[in-house]
């Protein structure tokens, strides 16, 4: 699964998202300043950080969800800044949001449904559906229940199933681990990498830094709204600073 | 005796499922955007001079009428939406309060300037056409505006429930977040409950049109008898729309009768003050939709 660290001098041969000096913030605080970052096509890459570094208001910039106020997005080709969500989505960029986000008062399977309603997915819902029953047999057994009375794991597989159903060509997660038992998050990072291996590109936000740069090719460190950090997971988890700020020993 | 008050009773609930239809708008318009809608009567009016223009221009009947009313105040609904209303969904109360005024004053302004305060009736054979079952004997025209109004909410109210729109919206009401980060079309889909709110008036002023001459001024009336409608039903509640305006319907029916016309809301008001004081969030509402 991990990716030969030995490229990443040259140019891949195709940047699926790129991100240049990416500046985003809210009223006035700028949270997101100036990161440079890209995800070539079929990696898993992680962008890590503490409370408030700005991972999310990342995450949101590149989903439309949150004005960019300096720096270019692309993605799949083409040059996303200022789009709106809904015209990102329908390239194939997905998001599992932070905090899961699922419709409490709908059902499984009406999220789902919800989840895959964009021109690029509404056609192959049958099959998507069979797609996410398959990775997620709790969903299945659970598809009538209503998503406000799923378990916090089973919400997390639910956001992940309605990202899915849009025929993401990438999804980006934004701490999928968060608020989960161990044994879950071992399951959540376990169905990262098979999504990964079905040819989806994967940007992964967390916290949980070892696990995920562990699973990830590459990784960022962010800090400050700024990259302090970035190389191959393996080399990241080496590092000194790494060590000391994120992983405690 | 009996047979009287039947009649009244029954010529009320005729016209309650009219005032349903008008109250479903509003609610629609509520339980999606939470926003209140205080321009809706004024959405009434525009419907019952489309039903009277069609008829005195092209001798259209209001039935035939239908869909272009429905047609047009979907439009302008959708538009309002997407040019003003999306722009003010995080405003305060009062600022929203003052945009719909706004725009309440100016289609009331509008249909002064065109077509004159003078209040015009539209007279069909149809409109003395009696229907008789047993001792009740019905207007033909308002037993016709009962039944297009309980399909027109039944239908609207099986399609929000099983459309997968109809669960977009719900999805966007609760959860606007999550709706925009699966990419749901939020400025779209809200634009397109304010156009269908706006058309259930249009539809139900289309409907009232054979029965109660139209003037620029039954604006006010409307949104007043909408708003009570809603508090009596519950905020945000079809099945509560169609209870609280066959309510009203009949209570205005019977204080017109047995105290004077000019009395008509006698009643409604003291049923509205009776459920605020015993249920204050609505016959039929959840405490949680009411804010
Ligand atoms: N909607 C908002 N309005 C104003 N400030 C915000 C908003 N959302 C986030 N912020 C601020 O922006 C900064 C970065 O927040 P962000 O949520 O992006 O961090 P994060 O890295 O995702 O943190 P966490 O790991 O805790 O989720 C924080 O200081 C936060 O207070
Ligand atoms: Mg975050």
């Amino acid at each position: 699964m991990s990716v030969d660290v030995g490229f990443t001098h040259n140019p891949p041969a195709t940047r699926l998202l790129e991100a240049r000096a990416v500046s985003a913030g809210y009223g006035g605080a700028v949270v997101v300043d100036g990161v440079s970052f890209h995800v070539a096509s079929g990696e898993t890459v992680a962008i890590v950080g503490g409370n408030g570094a700005g991972k999310t208001t990342l995450i949101r910039t590149l989903a439309g969800m949150v004005p960019c106020l300096g720096g270019s997005v692309a993605f799949a080709g083409a040059d996303i800044t200022g789009w709106d969500t809904p015209r990102i989505c329908e390239l194939g960029l997905a998001q599992v949001p932070e905090g899961r986000q699922v419709f409490a008062p709908l059902t499984v399977e009406d999220n789902l449904r919800l989840g895959g309603m964009l021109r690029r997915s509404r056609r192959d819902t049958r099959r998507n559906l069979e797609r996410v029953y398959a990775l997620f047999p709790r969903l299945f057994e659970r598809r009538e229940q209503l998503a406000g009375t799923l378990s916090g794991g089973e919400q997390q597989m639910l956001a992940i199933g309605r990202a899915l159903m849009a025929n993401p060509v990438m999804v980006m997660l934004d701490e999928p681990s968060l608020g989960l038992a161990p044994m879950m998050v071992e399951q959540m990072f376990t169905t990262v990498s098979e999504l990964n291996r079905e040819g989806i590109s994967i940007l992964l936000v967390e916290q949980n830094v070892a696990e995920s740069l562990r699973l990830c090719s590459r990784g960022y460190v962010l800090e400050n709204g700024q990259v302090a950090l970035e190389g191959a997971g393996a080399s990241l988890l080496a590092d000194d600073r790494v060590r000391q700020a994120y992983l405690g020993f | 005796m009996i047979d009287q008050y039947a009649n009244i009773v029954a010529g009320g609930l005729l016209l309650g499922a009219v005032y349903a239809l008008i109250a479903t708008g509003l609610n629609i318009i509520f339980g999606v955007m939470r926003v209140v809608n205080f321009a809706h009567g004024e959405m009434v009016v525009i419907g019952m001079y489309t039903g009277y223009w069609a008829w005195s221009l092209v001798k259209l009947p209001p039935l035939a009428a239908l869909p272009f009313a429905a047609a047009l105040l979907f439009g302008l609904g959708y538009a309002f939406q997407r040019l003003l209303g999306n722009r003010f969904l995080t405003a305060p109360q009062h600022v929203q309060f003052i945009l719909f005024i706004g725009l309440a004053l100016m289609i009331t302004g509008l249909h002064a300037m065109l077509f004159g305060p003078e209040p015009r009736g539209l007279q069909s054979e149809a409109s003395f056409a009696v229907y008789r079952v047993g001792f009740l004997r019905l207007d033909a025209t308002r037993v016709q505006a009962a039944v297009v109004a309980v399909i027109l909410v039944a239908a609207l109210g099986l399609w929000l429930r099983f459309s997968l729109t109809g669960k977009a919206l719900k999805a966007a009401a609760t959860n606007p977040v999550g709706g925009r980060a699966v990419g749901i079309r939020i400025p779209h889909l809200f634009a397109v409950t304010a156009g269908i709110g706006a058309a259930c008036a249009g539809c139900a002023g289309v409907l009232v049109a054979p029965f109660f001459d139209t003037q620029p001024y039954l604006a006010a009336d409307y949104t007043l008898l909408a708003f009570i409608t809603v508090i009596v039903g519950g905020l945000a509640s079809l099945p509560g729309a169609m209870l609280g305006g066959l309510l009203i319907g009949v209570a205005e029916a019977l204080a017109a009768y047995t105290v004077a016309p000019s009395l008509k809301s006698l009643f409604s008001y003291a049923l509205l003050i009776i459920v605020i004081l015993a249920r204050p969030v609505g016959l039929l509402g959840k405490p949680g939709d009411a804010h």
